[in-house]
């Protein structure tokens, strides 16, 4: 019933591990051909694949793990996929029925302890109700803002009958988010646009979870505005890198030009982002002059943070399509002149070259290991992961993303380990693809274990670990605001990565001469399998530019700055 | 804070608001909640409150609907306005939540709570007690030769008021239901 339930909702692909308490349904996938299943080697792997999957393709990523240890490893997933709103159904097994509340072998309180990391959980206790709970589950996940569900099924529910309710017939209770942004509030802001004198586009993760014909539409009125558009680290690709209009990401280690245009308009239209404190800054100074516009499908993401002078409650396609039209009725107009000056502005900022950095030709600058990662893959049909870190931050500085869903990253939550799982599900979905995990040392050591399953299932990701020997972001921060203190931020014993590789049956180079950086990235994407990069970096290297905690945007350090008691007394409790 | 050095009374503002963001203006609403009755909703309510750092001063729920399912959990919080109304968005997402109201601003309404109260005493206090407890319209629900129990309904304020008055009579011991309300009105 539950592979009938799954296949009914075009599933295709199931990351998971078995147990005892899911065996009837393991002894199901046994006997179809329909679904695959993608035996990880940690649950936490199977989360972050099942992440990697749904945002690579849009559609919800499918987990079955067993109950008790099964289900508390998936908990980490769980909460990187609430935080980052992308859609994935979790099925734990559970102890029968009859045996819950005893303390019985590898029972928890699985719906208990992910009661605050789901969208919605559910406790399935009678088999009746199973089919339709997996049909409401998938369409919680995936309407409004999306996220994860999970279902519990105890053993006895999982081996007795019943009848099965298709997706149609399934009551879909009365959870269905407002998608038609108010027409009036849409008219206003088009009013805005119409006299803005310098305005941005501010958009997020919102734009891609609303599917490609938003992003479509966000290209479209960039275009026939002319107004400029940063992004936030979820929102990478919803606007083409190439695009003239394009300032570049924003948010603590954003772009100088594209945190200043923050700080300096007037006019700040957010599409489908939520103010983050990364992206922030120190509030009572955030875009102090503007008035503030925000497309969110989440009611509770409107003024929970900044206080907007327009919400505008809707899913970002939907609005974006009325606002365009109504923008366009009333004769598309924008203030030429004053943007025309805007634009003179923004060049003065972006003349800064924020980005630069000081090369070597005896050490390999990981900025230059990403340009180069970035010039020998540009246009090639690429999913780009990473873990969490400097490295992170540099692959989103350095590297350019044309279209949504092509950029798998943890922003909320700030997982390490989620990078290689990650590529794991993307590359499960787009076989013939170029998946990348760029990686820092420590966090790709945290699900290592999922190479194993990479080798198994003939997936050809490619790890291109940049390895400072160093919690790099950790060193970063001890040197700026704990007096140069490096308090456990550097990785000793570090394994062999090449002999890693060859002990999981791939490939592994390591290099550290820039001059045959170059030759080795050809190898890596040359090789017809996994293949593991160890690039040998600076290890000292900070990540610039950064607006230190409990700074406004305007106060952001760049590459040569002084970084002397850059961070004041009360940033410092800010993590 | 003290490895970090961080200055007491720092005037610095930052990400983070430093200062209790509640410590401005304070204002107390009643919320009404429609739910469907189904297992773990009120723990998905209170984990809402204690996850997010909103207070609860009462809270009530029962089953109103028995044939569509139904419960209803009325919620007396504080808060900045801002905060009440990331509450009642933050309530809203809730798959089982049907319906929010404000009581407080959605007009006029009616809020009304159920108490019982135990005083036990002899002679004038015992006197005393039955009198006021008649001035409060509360009834005697129980009695000994050294003891009432009296039922109580009103405004939160009223009870107050009422078991003020017993303490120094004998009040042992006092359960109260929380607030219902209802807003005022044919709708
Ligand atoms: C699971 C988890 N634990 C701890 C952290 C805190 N943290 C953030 S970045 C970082 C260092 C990452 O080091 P590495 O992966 O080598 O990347 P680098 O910063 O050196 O590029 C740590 C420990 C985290 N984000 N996630």
């Amino acid at each position: 019933m539950v592979v009938q339930a799954l296949k009914d909702q075009g599933v295709d692909t199931v990351f998971g591990y078995p147990g005892g308490a899911v065996l009837p349904i393991y002894d199901e996938i046994f006997q179809q051909n329909d679904i695959r299943h993608v035996l990880v080697r940690h649950e936490q792997g199977a989360v972050h694949a099942a992440e990697g999957y749904a945002r690579s393709t849009g559609r919800p990523g499918v987990v079955l793990v067993t109950s008790g240890p099964g289900a508390t490893n998936a908990v980490t997933g769980l909460t990187d996929a609430l935080m980052d709103s992308i859609p994935i159904v979790v099925l734990t097994g559970q102890v029968p029925t009859f045996m819950i509340g005893t303390d019985g072998f590898q029972e928890a309180d699985t719906v208990g302890i992910t009661r605050p990391c789901t969208k919605h959980n559910w406790l399935v206790k009678d088999t009746s109700k199973l089919s339709e709970i997996i049909h409401q589950a998938f369409h919680v996940a995936k309407s409004g803002r999306p996220g994860p569900t999970l279902i519990d099924i105890p053993k006895d529910v999982q081996f007795a009958t019943g009848t099965y309710t298709p997706p149609a017939k399934a009551r879909v209770s009365h959870y269905q988010p407002q998608v038609k942004g108010d027409t009036a509030a849409i008219t206003r802001l088009v009013e805005m646009i119409e006299t803005a004198e310098r305005p941005i586009f501010y958009t997020g993760g919102g734009v891609i979870n609303s599917g490609p014909g938003a992003s479509q539409l966000l290209r479209e009125l960039v275009e026939a505005t002319g107004f400029p558009i940063t992004s936030t680290l979820m929102g990478l690709g919803a606007y083409p890198a190439s695009g003239d209009k394009w300032l570049g990401m924003l948010g603590m280690h954003g772009l100088y030009e594209a945190n200043m245009a923050m700080h300096d308009c007037d006019l700040m239209i957010n599409v489908g982002a939520r103010f983050d404190d990364r992206i922030t800054g120190r509030l009572d100074s955030f875009s102090p002059g503007s008035k503030k516009a925000h497309i969110d499908i989440d009611p509770s993401s409107i003024n929970k943070v900044i206080h907007v002078d327009l919400p505008i409650i809707g899913d970002v396609g939907h609005v974006l399509e009325d606002l365009l039209r109504i923008w366009k009725a009333r004769g598309r107009k924008v203030q030429k002149d004053a943007l025309a000056k805007w634009w003179t502005k923004i060049e003065k900022w972006q003349a800064v070259k924020c980005l630069s950095y000081t090369n070597s030709d005896k050490i390999i600058k990981p900025q230059y290991a990403l340009e180069r990662l970035e010039e020998l893959t540009r246009g090639m049909d690429r999913y780009v992961a990473t873990e969490v870190g400097q490295h992170q931050m540099w692959a989103a500085q350095f590297m350019g993303f044309e279209e949504p869903g092509r950029w798998l990253t943890s922003g909320g939550l700030g997982t390490m380990g989620y990078g290689l799982p990650a590529t794991v599900g993307a590359q499960m979905a787009h076989p013939d693809s170029l998946v990348i995990n760029v990686a820092g040392d420590a966090s790709w050591l945290m699900n290592m274990q999922e190479m194993g399953t990479a080798v198994q299932f003939r997936l050809p990701i490619k790890q291109f670990i940049l390895n400072n020997e160093r919690l790099g972001m950790v060193r970063q921060w001890q040197q700026l605001l704990h007096g140069e203190r490096y308090s456990h931020s550097w990785s000793e014993s570090l394994p062999d990565f090449v002999k890693l590789a060859e002990a999981f049956g791939c490939k592994g180079r390591m290099v550290k001469d820039p001059a045959e950086l170059d030759d080795a990235i050809k190898e890596m994407l040359a090789y017809d399998g996994p293949f593991i990069l160890d690039v040998l970096v600076e290890k000292h290297e900070n990540c610039f530019p950064m607006i230190p905690s409990g700074e406004p945007h305007n106060k952001m350090l760049l590459g040569d700055a002084s970084t002397d008691d850059a961070i004041g007394s009360s940033g410092a409790v800010l993590v | 804070m003290a490895a970090l050095n961080i200055k007491k009374g720092s005037t610095r503002k930052s990400a983070y608001e430093l200062r209790d963001p509640n410590a401005e203006i304070y204002e107390r609403h009643t919320l009404a909640v429609l739910v469907d009755n189904e297992a773990g909703v009120l723990a998905r309510v209170i984990g809402l409150f204690s996850g997010r750092g909103y207070n609860i001063e009462s809270l009530t729920v029962a089953e109103v609907d028995h044939t569509g399912h139904m419960s209803r959990i009325t919620i007396v919080t504080t808060g900045t306005p801002a905060v009440i109304e990331q509450i009642k968005a933050q309530l809203g997402r809730i798959v089982p939540v049907h319906e929010v109201h404000d009581l407080t601003v959605e007009g006029a309404s009616v809020e009304r709570e159920l108490a019982l109260c135990k005083v036990s005493g002899t002679g004038d206090k015992r006197v005393e007690a039955l009198r006021l407890a008649d001035i409060f319209r509360a009834n005697v629900v129980d009695s000994t030769l050294e003891s009432f129990v009296f039922e109580i309904t009103g405004t939160p304020e009223k009870i107050d008021a009422f078991t003020d008055l017993m303490r120094p009579l004998g009040l042992v011991e006092s359960a109260r239901t929380g607030v219902a309300a209802l807003s005022r009105g044919a709708q």
